[in-house]
């Protein structure tokens, strides 16, 4: 997969996924991934470790001094970290993630993961901490028997179609003493637009009749000359709506001129590295789309004829960032 | 795990102020007031600068200041590093860390410091309202450590790109959530006190001004020592008799014996080493008691004239104190026996003990010597009688305020002042006895004690501090002759609060004036013995004799080990099943009363289907009981309007309750 050939030549983070592996993840049953008691981990934070020799130093003292009281505290502090550890663990646990979805961005951008988390255990939870590997933690509560979403950042590298890594999950309430976590993975696909780059100008005109949909050369943007049946991929704002409620199916409307402006866009046109024209061909079509016009994708294993509809820039990136 | 260098918040910031402001609070009596001054000062600076950070001041300066403020504790202390100096310095080491506090690392570290500050506490008193003092700074801090678990963005890498937002809580929820976890606490914490062996202390050498607050009686008399010990009314001793107690006139709690005479002072004797131990017969009925000592941080302990057993761990001396083979620095409690009827040392004194028991320093007391020596053809009761007669009949004054004496003390007190206390009449009772050439010592200690009616014990306090005097007689040993009470019969008699002396140098406790704030007292004092000999008074010994007696044979440090972690993790495990149990759903007011109908209809085989309403049910309800159709149906609209409509009227819910209680599943 791409996604660890991403990493594998960071030594720290390839070793950080070698010991994880071993972990217990919390694996998605449906859509739904819920972090069982075995699936939680705890251990101190630096602050406990502080917390541990303070009380040790306590200790210590009481003894030396023969203090009763001294005793006292240091028992109550000990028996505190305790009740913080039951506190710490009761907050995360049974807590039921769910993936809602994540917006395609282009690669080198942060994508945005929505997930959902549910506590179906009647307990409020109090800051939940959730993020993607080393991406920035959001932190929420949740109110008891209600859900509350996360916008985890993703921070992407390169295109193409990549599993969502698995999902952290901490908290260290109530003291910061203790650090329970636990991971999720749950079956989300996340697609990675190429970058858009590349300098080189809007190839030219080319009109091919046999993929044209509509055989008219001179349909241009400037008058309405009629209507056609409504295609799958044709742009929203062309739908003829008026038309298209008299119950006999929609209609998109059809301006004369609009031909003038269909694009071939090739792989084979552009020279250099792959990457290097899969960028080109990214940036034409974003090119294309802000110019509104319509354009068609030539790669070598796929042909997608010419259309301006969000559908068809989505198709066109899919099959950009998966070539 | 990436945490460092991320910054506190403004509230953060005032959670830690309030939490060290009650630490030092608490600590006010602990510390000299430049060092609560200088703190208050560097905190209200902290406090300035959340909102202006201008003001925080750079490294640099800090480090000036610390250097200035230790500087200043080293020199105020003058180099004794003990108790009180570690106390300053940590105090205003963890003011001033306040100020260089921007990080959660060091935010952190003035939390744990806070802990420990509170732990410091005890060093300096253990009563019951310093540890109820204690509470609120704890409950303060663990406020303060969950709201920077709330608030915190821990875990978040200086990277990351996600907006900062802090979670708001209010300080109400903060609180009582970190009561909750305090009292969740309690049941290990108890389990660890009674059961944690206790390891008998020191560990280590401890600072010599640890027990500085310990007061008692010293070994020397100097004018003045008993009667500032006199404005102290805090206890000495207590004591529960097994049998009848002794009458007040001879409850003299025998402390040091002095010998040796300089000027103004008396003192222990520094030649007695290798005496043979005085003997001692006694006759007559004993007396069995029980003595707790309180720690006064010097090795004698406390007896009655005159004991016969003495404790583990302690010796008698040659001439009859009682001395432990350390000074007593935590309460101690002893069993002891005693006789009012003895002779001691009946057989001639020796040579060195009768120049011991005949030394005064030459060229001092001119005419108190020149009275003596008008004595020396006396036998030796006409000499005491002497003396007695001359402070009875001349008019000498018991007083708390006596003058200050200068040269010749002894012959300015009998000649000039004639006003003095105990030590006064009991150092020149002997001074004259010596110049007469009659054996004689000064016995300090204490006399009396004062009932306390609720615990049937006998407290003897700071305030009964004593003085007094033995001759040796032939025949007869050693024989206690109590000067003070041929001035003030009352002293001995009734105690000090009955003596002939201005009652306002005397402290309340001892006085008579005040019964019903004295009764209050006396209760109160009755709770403080039993948190002395159970809370604190709870070590080694004492745990293993209790927790010998609770099970019913002996107890060996393996059992208490093995014991506790047995209770340990049968305690852990119910406090996880209490913490971890599942919630159920709080129900208002109306729906535990509409559980109650719901029961009452589900006993004839009605219960509302899912995610049917009230009303629907109702109507459903109805058609099953006809005859209760206007009940049920208004019992369903009244539920309606509890749960959705806008008011929240008590009356609403009071209805519904007499209406439930009508309602019947009659047909």
């Amino acid at each position: 997969m791409q996604a660890e050939t991403m990493n594998i030549w960071n030594l720290q983070v390839w070793r950080r996924a070698y010991w994880q592996q071993w972990l217990r993840v919390a694996r998605s049953s449906g859509h739904i991934a819920t972090l069982h008691p075995r699936q939680i981990y705890i251990l101190p934070t630096v602050w406990g470790v502080l917390y541990a020799i303070m009380l040790i130093l306590l200790l210590v003292g009481s003894i030396n001094y023969s203090l009763s009281l001294g005793y006292f505290v240091t028992f109550l502090l000990a028996s505190l970290g305790h009740t913080a550890m039951l506190h710490t663990w009761r907050n995360i646990v049974h807590l039921q993630i769910s993936v809602l979805h994540a917006k395609p961005v282009f690669a080198g951008d942060t994508a945005t993961i929505t997930i959902n988390m549910l506590d179906a255990k009647n307990r409020a939870r109090y800051a939940i901490a959730a993020k993607i590997e080393q991406n920035a933690a959001v932190i929420e509560h949740i109110a008891a028997n209600k859900s509350c979403f996360f916008l985890l950042p993703f921070m992407t590298h390169k295109r193409g179609l990549y599993s969502l890594p698995r999902i952290s999950v901490y908290t260290e309430f109530p003291l910061c003493l203790l650090h329970a976590w636990a991971y999720a993975e749950l079956p989300l696909q996340i697609l990675v637009y190429p970058k858009p780059g590349g300098q080189q100008p809007l190839p030219t005109l080319l009109i091919d009749a046999r993929n044209s949909g509509v055989s008219r050369t001179s349909r241009g943007d400037d008058d309405f000359d009629g209507h056609k049946t409504y295609q799958l991929g044709d742009a929203a704002s062309r739908v003829d709506w008026k038309a298209s409620s008299r119950g006999n199916g929609l209609y998109t409307k059809i301006y004369s001129g609009e031909g003038a402006g269909d694009l071939w866009l090739d792989l084979a046109t552009v020279n250099g590295e792959l990457e290097a024209r899969v960028s080109q061909l990214a940036q034409w079509v974003v090119n294309a789309r802000t110019a509104q016009q319509r354009y068609g994708l030539k790669l070598p294993n796929l042909t997608l004829p010419p259309n301006d509809s969000q559908v068809h820039y989505h198709a066109c990136m899919q099959a950009l960032a998966l070539l | 795990m990436r945490t460092k260098s991320k910054l506190v918040n403004a509230a953060q910031i005032k959670w830690l102020l309030v939490s060290l402001g009650a630490i030092l609070t608490t600590h006010s009596l602990n510390l000299p007031l430049w060092v609560i001054g200088v703190s208050v000062l560097l905190g209200a600076w902290r406090f300035i600068a959340i909102t202006k950070p201008i003001f925080m001041p750079n490294r640099w300066l800090l480090v000036m200041l610390s250097l200035i403020l230790g500087l200043i504790i080293v020199l105020s202390f003058k180099g004794q590093f003990g108790r009180d100096a570690s106390l300053s310095l940590l105090v205003i080491m963890t003011a001033l860390k306040l100020l260089e506090t921007k990080a959660l690392r060091d935010y952190m570290l003035c939390i744990m410091l806070g802990f420990f500050l509170v732990g410091n506490l005890f060093l300096f008193n253990q009563s019951m309202p310093t540890f109820g003092f204690s509470i609120a700074p704890m409950l303060l801090l663990i406020a303060t450590l969950l709201n920077t678990s709330l608030n915190n963005q821990y875990g978040i890498s200086e990277s990351g790109n996600s907006k900062q937002k802090s979670i708001k809580q209010d300080g109400l929820f903060i609180l009582q959530f970190s009561g909750m976890l305090l009292l969740q606490s309690l049941p290990i914490m108890l389990v660890l006190f009674v059961l944690f062996p206790r390891i008998p202390g020191p560990l280590w050498g401890i600072p010599q001004d640890a027990y500085s607050g310990m007061t008692g009686l010293s070994d020397n008399l100097q004018f003045g020592n008993i009667s500032q010990l006199t404005k102290n009314s805090s206890i000495a001793f207590r004591v529960q008799f097994q049998g009848a107690i002794p009458p007040k006139n001879q409850l003299y709690w025998r402390g040091p014996v002095l010998w040796h005479q300089e000027e103004h002072s008396w003192l222990m004797a520094s030649d007695n080493i290798g005496l043979p131990a005085e003997h001692l017969t006694v006759s007559g009925p004993a007396t069995h008691y029980t003595i707790t000592l309180e720690p006064h941080n010097r090795p004698w302990l406390l007896l009655l004239d005159m004991p016969t057993n003495l404790p583990s761990n302690t010796k008698h001396t040659h001439d009859y104190s009682a001395v432990a083979n350390e000074p007593v620095r935590s309460r101690m409690r002893y069993e002891a026996v005693s006789y009012e009827q003895y002779k001691l040392e009946e057989q001639p004194l020796n040579e060195r003990e009768s120049i011991m028991a005949l030394q005064i320093t030459e060229g001092e007391n001119p005419r108190t010597r020149a009275l003596a020596q008008t004595w020396l053809a006396y036998t030796p009761t006409e000499k005491i009688n002497s003396a007695l007669k001359m402070f009875r009949e001349q008019n000498f004054v018991y007083t708390l305020k006596p003058p200050l004496l200068s040269k010749d003390p002894v012959d300015q007190f009998l000649f000039g002042t004639k006003r003095g206390f105990c030590e006064h009449y009991a150092t020149s009772f002997v001074y004259l006895m010596r110049a007469a050439g009659l054996p004689a010592r000064i016995v300090t200690g204490y006399q009396g004690g004062e009932l306390n009616p609720n615990g049937n014990y006998l407290m003897v306090r700071q305030s009964d501090a004593h003085a007094w005097a033995e001759v040796w007689l032939q025949g007869q040993g050693w024989v206690r002759i109590d000067p003070t009470a041929a001035v003030s019969p009352a002293r001995i008699e009734q105690g000090i609060g009955d003596a002939d002396v201005e009652r306002d140098e005397l402290p309340l406790m001892a006085r008579h004036d005040f019964p019903l704030l004295k009764k209050a007292l006396l209760n109160l004092d009755n709770i403080n013995n039993g948190w002395n000999q159970w809370v604190l008074g709870y070590d080694d010994k004492k745990q293993l004799a209790f927790l010998s007696k609770v099970s019913g044979k002996d107890i060996s440090a393996t059992d208490l080990v093995v014991g506790m972690i047995v209770t340990l993790l049968i305690v852990m495990a119910a406090t996880a099943f209490f913490v971890l149990k599942k919630t159920t759903i709080a129900l208002n007011a109306a729906e535990k009363i509409y559980a109650n109908y719901l029961k009452k209809l589900q006993a004839i085989g009605l219960q509302p289907n899912i995610g049917e309403g009230a009303l629907d049910f109702g109507n459903r309800a109805a058609l099953a009981l006809p005859v209760q159709k206007t009940l049920i149906l208004d019992i369903a609209s009244h539920y309606n309007a509890l749960q959705y409509g806008q008011s929240k009227k008590v009356d609403l819910v009071n209805e519904l309750a007499m209406l439930i209680k009508q309602f019947n599943t009659k047909r």
